[in-house]
């Protein structure tokens, strides 16, 4: 516990940098699945197929080889960098890296809301004369987004976990610093509560709120 | 695929059909650029070398480092699985429990595993067995330690669901019939509960499978890092090594995938049990997706 005491705002700064790119992480791979999602359910195979492929890719490949790649292939082999100063540099891979991997869990999730909303309410859009874009925005899109809360919100929860795999891309954030906490000095029990009591209350109200969030707003059918 | 309605778009007509051929020359012409343009920085970079494939076609790199590698992340998954459903068993049976003092206990243990992740609690074995009992604990241990714990505290909830998917008619007969608590989870709950969990359970497995990659973070010799730290170090082949590990990672999580998919429908149609399949899905919370 001392050890926990004294490094209080390393320990803070650490899970700082973790909300950081799990809300940086989050935007982006949102808005990258939201375009895959729409690529997936394209009426052009072209768009459809590229978009499976690369869900299949990534959701079946473990993020720390997509983190890995970030930084050995982009960074070391093509030379490409986001920018100068190393910590910024190592921030936007481990982001770019994230979003890559859980934007494939973002499209699914949408994808399968979509699926959800039975083929009869669209034949009825369509059959009250409803136009395209009508039938999405008041008839498919308020029932598919509600069935997408409860998936959004594992997704979420699991990005907040996965930061910490981002230790390979050499991003100092909690899982960093609570390695080197444990390689500096005793009280490797405490040190490991300690951190886990703050994944504890970054996860589990966010799944709570989810939950909630998801029976609030379930379609009965 | 024959044009056809969907969810979202009717039937296409004449104009719409022109509409979206145009669209898929737009779309096909997008992405070979970008296609392109990725091919041509990693060639550039001098990536796509011939040379740089040619370890993939000497047995003796497969022998001493790709196949090792692939023991290793397997054997971590396989043990760590097997483990977890004993750990799930015990914890989901302790949350079913009608005692309030079993009940909590094992509640908090699932909900504690699931919160945290799983390469706090793979670190935390490997120290913590170092500084509490002195003990050097293999890197293996370390992954698999954490792997149980984690997918253990997931399965439980499987598990739970499992049990509580059996339709409560059967649960009810059974007590009718004079079988005790005991007799009725034995030989009621539990053959139905394992059929329905099934497709949950290998749907695990993927993440197990991957999730065993977090063993390269302490240098635990899984096919991570033979295949992707070893391998182009004595190469200089990142972007084969990416392309060739990651293949196998896939065609590993999609075989399982399949597998997955065949039981769920094969308990859907099954009369072996009379509870629904019970998929990762079912269980929400902060598990399966996005693992």
């Amino acid at each position: 516990m001392e050890t926990l005491i004294a490094n209080l705002p390393e320990v803070f700064a650490g899970f700082w940098a973790t909300i950081r790119l799990t809300v940086m992480s989050a935007v982006c791979s949102l808005l990258l699945g939201l375009l895959l999602a729409a690529m997936r359910v394209a009426p052009t195979p072209v768009l459809r197929g590229v978009a499976t492929f690369y869900v299949t890719t990534l959701r079946n490949t473990p993020l720390t080889m997509v983190l890995l790649f970030c930084s050995l292939g982009i960074s070391n082999v093509l030379h490409l960098n986001f920018s100068e100063n190393p910590q910024m540099n190592g921030y936007w891979f481990a982001v770019l890296g994230l979003s890559a991997y859980t934007s494939a869990f973002v499209c699914e999730a949408i994808r399968s809301g979509i699926n959800t909303v039975p083929l009869g309410q669209a034949e009825a859009a369509r059959a009250i004369g409803l136009t395209f874009t009508a039938s999405l925005r008041l008839i498919i899109l308020p029932q598919a987004l509600r069935t997408v809360v409860g998936p959004l919100g594992s997704v979420l929860v699991a990005l907040t976990k996965n930061t910490t795999v981002v230790i390979v891309a050499g991003y100092a954030e909690a899982a960093f610093i609570m390695n080197e906490l444990i390689y500096e000095g005793s009280g490797t029990v405490g040190i490991f509560l300690g951190f886990a009591l703050g994944f504890v209350i970054l996860t589990l109200p966010t799944g709570f709120f989810f939950t909630w969030l998801a029976k609030r707003m379930a379609v009965s059918r | 695929m024959k044009p056809q309605a969907s969810i979202l778009f009717d039937t296409p007509g004449p104009r719409t059909r022109l509409r979206n051929n145009v669209l898929t020359a737009v779309g096909a012409v997008l992405i070979l650029g970008i296609a392109y343009f990725v091919w041509a920085r990693f060639n550039e970079a001098g990536q796509f070398d011939p040379e740089l494939w040619k370890p993939f076609l000497d047995p003796q790199v497969w022998q001493g480092m790709i196949l090792p590698g692939l023991v290793g992340t397997l054997s971590a998954a396989a043990l760590s699985i097997v483990l977890a459903l004993v750990f799930a068993v015990v914890f989901g049976l302790g949350r079913l429990s009608d005692h309030w003092w079993l009940r909590w206990p094992s509640g908090m243990v699932v909900e504690f595993f699931r919160a945290i992740p799983v390469l706090l609690m793979i670190f935390f074995a490997q120290a913590g067995a170092f500084e509490l009992f002195g003990y050097t604990m293999d890197a293996f241990y370390a992954v698999v330690i954490g792997l149980t714990l984690y997918n253990g505290s997931v399965l439980a909830e499987v598990f739970k669901a499992g049990v509580l998917a059996v339709p409560k008619g059967q649960s009810e007969a059974a007590y009718a019939l004079g079988l005790r608590k005991s007799g009725v989870l034995r030989l009621i709950l539990l053959p139905q509960a394992t059929t329905a969990m099934m497709p949950a359970l290998v749907s695990q497995m993927v993440i197990a499978l991957k999730d065993s990659a977090l063993g390269y973070i302490i240098a635990y010799e899984d096919l991570l890092n033979t295949g992707f730290r070893q391998l182009p170090a004595s190469f200089h082949n990142l972007v084969p090594a990416a392309i060739v590990i990651s293949l196998i990672y896939i065609l590993l999580n999609l075989g399982l995938g399949y597998v997955a998919t065949v039981l769920e429908r094969r308990s859907r149609r099954s009369r072996k049990s009379s509870a629904r399949p019970v998929t990762l899905a079912t269980v929400g919370g902060g598990s399966g997706r996005g693992e």
